[in-house]
């Protein structure tokens, strides 16, 4: 069993240090591809934990949809991180020194707590009983819509949200754009698409639109 | 049928999503247009009144939903009926100012409904999960809310910081969130309440550390020093109807979680929470005071005027007693009541060239506007204090009860912290009635007219039968102990 | 419910008037509160045979006020005979001013203002009436304190006006902290302000000596004298009266509703309530007495010769507010409240006479330039006269009489019958009596008989008064005649018991309404004797020889002075207290507070604060990550603290 926890702490110690890379780096892009290494060891976490499905959800949503968003965000906006950077670094060595403190003490209260017996309440019981055959998924079916429903509906309302922000705060309507409409096209027949005229000798064609202007 | 009835306590939450649903629907499937907008925004009135209407519904006693995650008590019912009641004067006041700023559109009351759900989980939440999604729908329709006007700057920068510092506030909630259900094993406050009251659980700091990382996620909400840095710039940003629902309605709601969190959940440990409490409370009210004097802006000045004001709701807090917690009720009533009624006047401060908000401005408003110069006075008189007006009594109870508990020097802090907060009020006040007189306002629009003779009068009159709100918030506060 | 409404209607019709009454206009409004009160005082009437016949005493619970610690106050209407007869007093005359003032009124451009002013007292006076607990009471007194002051101030723009309002308001302010206090220290004595809770408990704290500036007193006496102190403000007794007079600068009916029938007997009616307290402090009585008998004396002295009509009736009417005074001391409830009663009527029948009589000279007030009036206001001449009659308690001793004479006549039997020493009080009462008819007929002398002293136009112009205003003097006049005589035997005769029941309370030791009917024959006639020879004595000096007065005044100069200067009165307190202290404010502010206080006080602490402010707005830089490091900083501070445990220490101090 020594080889679960080795796992464990190189997961834990790529995680850490990509994080730590993320803020660091100098080239956004790097900075993203970092994160997308954070997530992967976050998702080997899972796995050594038991829950595969939470891993395989993290990689496909976070790796596959969030941070490759991302890249195409940073690629596409020509922003100066280099300037903005220059402010940051005037403060950061007293920001760094609250953050050791911070860190510091962290480290002490959590880490001496944990390791004192019982400190850690006893965790509630893992959902599917190990050895019951049950799988994670499956699992996670059971109570998502009975146990938690009210949860799942929740955050389905905060992504109702994200969702209407995202477009009262970025769609608009430009004016004197054409628009594609297939019901206008497939409605269209011979009676909107031909105006039959008859030209009296001599006279000219008025457009009907024209005429009435 | 029976499944209906189960769902009862749910029932204003429900309407409120419901209702957010449908007027969504309406306005995506309606012509856009302004007045098409502002019939939704009537209609997101009728919602809140009906929410309103269900809580009163309620039975009394105490009703728990999905295994305890959901509790509605008097508590929350005195509180949502508060926050439902601010949220639509304070979507009743935005209607002519959106219009005339052309960033009149239906989103806005869909998001303020939304936002306002929210509020109501946050209030019930009996459960950190709870608390978590009550207060990310709130305050992901805030930051919505306060970039509406996207093509203003000011109005997007306001969004932006308000954005990224509360993604921050909500990253130290989690973080303590994690740290009390590894150190108390479960995520209901039911639980953590059994656990904190266990022998010794004052000294497990890893459990307190928890807990100071969760009150710093809310005391961000509630804008209480230090975490309140975003509170004059967002306030100032902001347009002017969504600054007044910033300053209510969700103030009410975070204020509510705080309370019950702290007393219902953690009550095993008070003398380790009443600390962090009044240390935020003494810098809320030092800060509001001295901070509020050097503005010039009258929406930042009302921004330091929060926070102080936060200050004060905090001692009640502090006292941790069934008296302090009344204190804060009738403190956020009246309180809430004064700002809104101070946000109908700053909507009221219009020249024919558009909204003004520089504090000299007002120079001589009583001679040119007799009225509002007086409701405009009362308020900030009872902001600063003053008997016989409201603001006094909502000061009297909190630090009566603080002093009954023996914080006297909370309470002292307090009277002189209001003290130097009478300062900048009364300022306002001798500008308004003895400077000379500027150009005139253009006039009032009925529906802010409206507001503020109403929250006026009931700050002035407050003290004339002041029993029902005394007993109605002494009732919701005892069914958090 | 009719409770509710002989209460709220006044105060409904005082809001409409008030706040629309530019919206529906003068008349509207003149018309809808002289119409609500009206239907309160017929409703009052019905009140007062249903309580005071059938027998009816009720609580009406209106609302719950204020509920703080051990402090439960609730607002209840307390119906039984003594607020029935007061009801009945207040919306009556109320009424008949409204009425009146239709007519003395139509000039002026502000009416909305003064009926919703006038509602509005006759609503504070109802409350006043209806009291349940002190609070309330304390309530009802400031209600009518303001709309007296905001009333007499009528015409602002009139400096005297102004001045006389708030002279008003700062002589009652004395009398109010002394009532004050008095609340309080039944509050602190008792433990609750409801009425019934206290009189419960007073026999059990009578004797009991308490702590009050160091000594030890009595406490229901220093209770009882504390709020007989506000009852002296109130009602303008000796020592604090000075502000009645001046308050004849507001309209007449003002003076005929507020300073004559109603507000100035509020210091009786509180008497007579808190009864069942004043009967267990004797020493409290002797003083309400002793002060009683003064002011009778010394208001009657007063109004022997001044010449302003209005101030001539004013201090007649401080001078009967010392007789109910010494009927209260004495324990003579009943008379005090009947000679409320009847003095009610027939003195707002004198004030809206003269009013009438105002009105018809233009707005001429000085007796000296009237004369002759019979012949042109006969109406108003045949009212005033009934009125007099009344006021100077013409009848037929142990037969009949007008009002005035049935219950004054049993205040001086009773002041005879408690025996004080050397009988002052009677004789004081006596004495008073005969100048009170000396001054009365002066003025219907001076006014309505002889020859002119109005200057032609004036005089040819005088008028009749309208219809309006003459109902109301008509109704009064009738009250003066009967209202003795037709409610004696249930005020103070037989019916006592039935009529007041538990209202009015008389200590075991109290037999002043068994000792009034055994004085000898005399004492029955010597009101009598000084009301003829004052009369007498008025028809020698101003009838058959008018330069008679003007003699005297040469050879009693002093005397005379003395006199028309209200013994010097406002003269001694402008020096006594009103310029020393213009004089140590002036201190105070320039020396004081100017040089001392604000330069080491608020200019330094409000440099100091600036300088705090600076720094504090510096750190709102607009930097997101500089919030966020506030944030983190917020943080790590707590933390920090827990950690070392040290925060307990810090905040040791502020935690307990």
């Amino acid at each position: 069993m020594t080889l679960a926890p080795a796992f464990f702490y190189l997961f834990a110690f790529v995680t850490v240090a990509a994080g730590f890379m993320v803020i660091a780096a100098k080239n956004p892009v790097h900075a993203v591809l970092f994160l997308i290494l954070a997530f992967f060891n976050a998702a080997g976490l899972f796995v050594l934990l038991g829950a595969e499905f939470l891993a395989m959800i993290l990689v496909v949503v976070y790796v596959g949809a969030v941070a490759v968003l991302f890249l195409f965000v940073v690629m596409m906006l020509d922003v100066d991180f280099a300037e903005l950077r220059a402010g940051f670094m005037k403060n950061a060595p007293l920001g760094a020194f609250i953050g050791l403190i911070l860190l510091a003490e962290l480290v002490l209260v959590v880490g001496f707590q944990m390791v004192r017996p019982g400190a850690l309440a006893a965790p509630s019981a893992p959902i599917p009983a190990p050895g019951s055959g049950i799988t994670n998924a499956e699992a996670i079916g059971r109570v998502l819509y009975t146990k938690y429903v009210y949860y799942f509906q929740g955050a389905g309302l905060i992504l109702l949200v994200a969702m209407i922000g995202a477009i009262v705060l970025t769609l608009r309507h430009k004016e004197g754009v054409k628009r594609q409409s297939i019901a206008a096209q497939v409605a269209r027949g011979k009676k909107t698409a031909i105006d039959v005229v008859q030209v009296a000798p001599g006279a000219a064609i008025v457009p009907p639109a024209r005429a009435s202007q | 049928m029976d499944q209906l009835q189960a769902y009862w306590p749910l029932y204003p939450e429900l309407a409120l999503v419901i209702g957010a649903m449908a007027l969504l629907m309406l306005g995506v499937f309606r012509p856009e247009g302004e007045r098409e907008a502002e019939v939704i925004g009537w209609l997101a009135i009728g919602v809140l009144g009906l929410a309103a209407w269900f809580v009163l519904q309620q039975p009394a006693g105490t009703q728990q939903l999905f295994g305890g995650a959901f509790v509605v008590d008097a508590f929350a019912r005195f509180m949502k009926v508060l926050t439902f009641a601010a949220a639509a004067v304070a979507l009743l006041l935005s209607f002519d100012y959106l219009r005339q700023a052309k960033a009149l559109k239906f989103e806005y009351p869909v998001l303020a409904l939304l936002a306002t759900a929210g509020m109501g989980m946050m209030i019930s939440a009996n459960d950190l999960i709870a608390l978590y999604v009550g207060l990310e729908l709130q305050s992901l329709a805030l930051y919505v809310m306060a970039a509406m006007r996207r093509d203003d700057v000011r109005s997007s920068e306001a969004g932006l910081k308000y954005f990224v510092l509360g993604a921050l506030s909500s990253g130290m909630l989690l973080y303590g969130a994690s740290l009390i259900y590894g150190f108390t094993g479960s995520t209901s406050f039911t639980s953590i309440a059994a656990a904190a009251a266990q022998p010794g659980a004052g000294q497990n700091i890893g459990l307190i550390v928890g807990l100071v990382f969760l009150l710093v996620g809310i005391a961000f909400k509630v804008s209480a020093v230090p975490f309140h840095m975003w509170t004059p710039d967002v306030y100032e940003g902001a347009p002017t109807p969504v600054t007044a629902f910033f300053a209510s309605a969700p103030k009410v709601a975070a204020m509510a979680l705080f309370m019950r969190v702290a007393l219902a959940s953690f009550a095993g440990i008070k003398p380790q929470w009443q600390q962090v409490v009044t240390a935020l409370a003494i810098a809320s009210m030092a800060l509001g005071a001295f901070a509020a004097i050097g503005q010039s802006n009258i929406k930042r000045l009302l921004a330091y005027s929060a926070i102080g004001n936060i200050g004060y709701a905090l001692i009640g807090l502090a006292a941790g007693s069934p008296e302090g917690v009344r204190g804060v009720i009738i403190y956020l009533v009246i309180y809430i009541a004064m700002t809104l009624g101070a946000f109908a006047c700053v909507l009221a401060m219009r020249r024919s060239d558009g909204m003004v908000e520089e504090i000299d401005s007002l120079s001589g408003l009583a001679q040119n506007n007799l009225g509002m110069a007086t409701v405009l006075a009362i308020l900030l008189f009872s902001l600063a204090g003053i008997p016989p007006l409201a603001g006094f009594f909502a000061k009297f109870y909190v630090f009566a009860a603080a002093v009954k508990e023996g914080m006297w020097a909370l309470a002292i802090i307090g009277v002189l912290a209001s003290v130097v907060g009478a300062y900048y009020y009364v300022r306002i006040v001798k500008i308004m009635f003895f400077d000379e007189p500027r150009e005139r306002f253009a006039s009032i629009q009925p529906k802010a007219g409206l507001v503020m003779g109403v929250m006026g009068l009931y700050i002035l009159l407050y003290v004339v039968w002041p029993a029902p709100l005394v007993e109605a918030a002494g009732t919701a506060a005892k069914s958090l102990f | 419910m009719i409770y509710h409404a002989i209460v709220f209607l006044p105060i409904l019709g005082a809001l409409i008037a008030g706040f629309l009454g530019r919206v529906i206009g003068a008349r509207a409004s003149e018309i809808i509160t002289t119409l609500f009160v009206g239907i309160a005082a017929v409703l009052s009437w019905v009140a007062f045979v249903q309580v005071g016949f059938n027998g009816e005493t009720t609580r009406i619970p209106v609302l719950r006020w204020v509920t703080s610690g051990e402090l439960d106050v609730s607002w209840a209407l307390r119906i039984d005979t003594l607020t029935a007869v007061m009801l009945v007093v207040v919306n009556s005359v109320s009424f008949l001013v409204h009425l009146y003032s239709i007519g003395y009124m139509h000039e002026d451009d502000s009416r909305p203002r003064f009926f919703a002013y006038l509602s509005m007292f006759t609503f504070a006076m109802l409350a006043l009436v209806t009291s349940d607990n002190f609070l309330q009471l304390f309530f009802g007194w400031e209600g009518v304190g303001l709309a007296s002051y905001l009333l007499i101030g009528f015409w602002y723009l009139k400096p005297e006006a102004n001045a006389a309002a708030i002279k008003a308001f700062v002589v009652n302010r004395v009398g109010d902290f002394g009532f004050a206090l008095g609340i309080l220290g039944v509050f602190a004595v008792f433990g609750s302000i409801g009425f019934d809770a206290v009189f419960r408990a007073a026999p059990g704290v009578a004797g009991k000596p308490m702590e009050f500036l160091g000594q030890q007193w009595d406490t229901l006496t220093v209770l009882c004298l504390l709020l007989f102190l506000g009852a002296m403000g109130k009602s303008a007794q000796f020592l604090l009266h000075t502000w009645l007079p001046d308050a004849m600068e507001g309209p007449t009916p003002v003076s005929a509703l507020i300073h004559a029938a109603t507000m100035v007997t509020a210091g009786v009616f509180m008497v007579a309530r808190l009864s069942p307290l004043f009967e267990w402090a004797p020493i409290a009585l002797e003083v309400v007495t002793l002060v009683g008998a003064v002011t009778a004396f010394f208001a009657a002295t007063v109004g022997l010769v001044q010449n302003d009509i209005k101030r001539v009736v004013a201090y007649s009417t401080c001078s009967q507010l010392g007789y109910m005074f010494v009927a209260c001391g004495i324990g003579a409830y009943s008379a005090a409240i009947f000679h409320l009663f009847t003095h009610a009527f027939f003195k707002a029948l004198l004030f809206l006479g003269a009013g009438s009589v105002i009105h018809a000279m233009h707005h001429e007030q000085d007796m000296r330039k009237m004369g002759g009036l019979a012949s042109k206001v006969r109406i108003t001449w045949i009212v005033m006269l009934i009125g007099t009659l009344s006021l100077t308690g013409v009848g037929i001793p142990h037969l009949i009489g007008f009002a005035g004479f049935h219950s004054k006549d049993a205040i001086i039997e009773a002041a005879f019958a408690a025996h004080t020493p050397g009988n002052y009080a009677f004789w004081l009462l006596v004495v008073a009596a005969f100048m009170t008819a000396f001054y009365s007929w002066r003025l219907m002398f001076m006014t309505f008989h002889g020859t002119t002293r109005a200057d032609q136009e004036t005089y040819a112009h005088a008028h009749e008064s309208p219809w309006v205003m003459l109902v109301p003097l008509l109704l009064l006049a009738l009250g003066a005649v009967a209202a003795g005589f037709a409610f004696k035997t249930v005020f103070i005769g037989d019916g006592y018991k039935e009529f007041w029941r538990a209202s009015l309370f008389e200590g075991a030791g109290n037999h002043i309404r068994h000792a009034m009917h055994e004085i000898p024959g005399w004492v029955g006639w010597a009101p009598f004797v000084a009301m003829a020879a004052g009369f007498g004595l008025s028809y020698l000096y101003y009838i058959v020889a008018p330069w008679l007065p003007a003699l005297t005044a040469r050879i009693f100069r002093p005397l005379y002075l003395f006199l028309l200067n209200k013994w010097y009165f406002d003269e001694l307190y402008d020096w006594l207290f009103v310029r020393p202290a213009f004089w140590l404010g002036r201190l105070f502010w320039k020396k004081g507070d100017g040089a001392i206080i604000d330069g080491l006080g608020p200019d330094n602490v409000a440099a100091r604060v600036l300088w705090t402010t600076g720094r504090v707005v510096k750190l709102q830089t607009g930097y997101v990550y500089h919030y966020a490091f506030a944030m983190l900083v917020g943080v790590a501070i707590i933390v920090t603290a827990f950690m070392f445990h040290d925060i307990r220490a810090l905040f040791s101090g502020v935690m307990r």
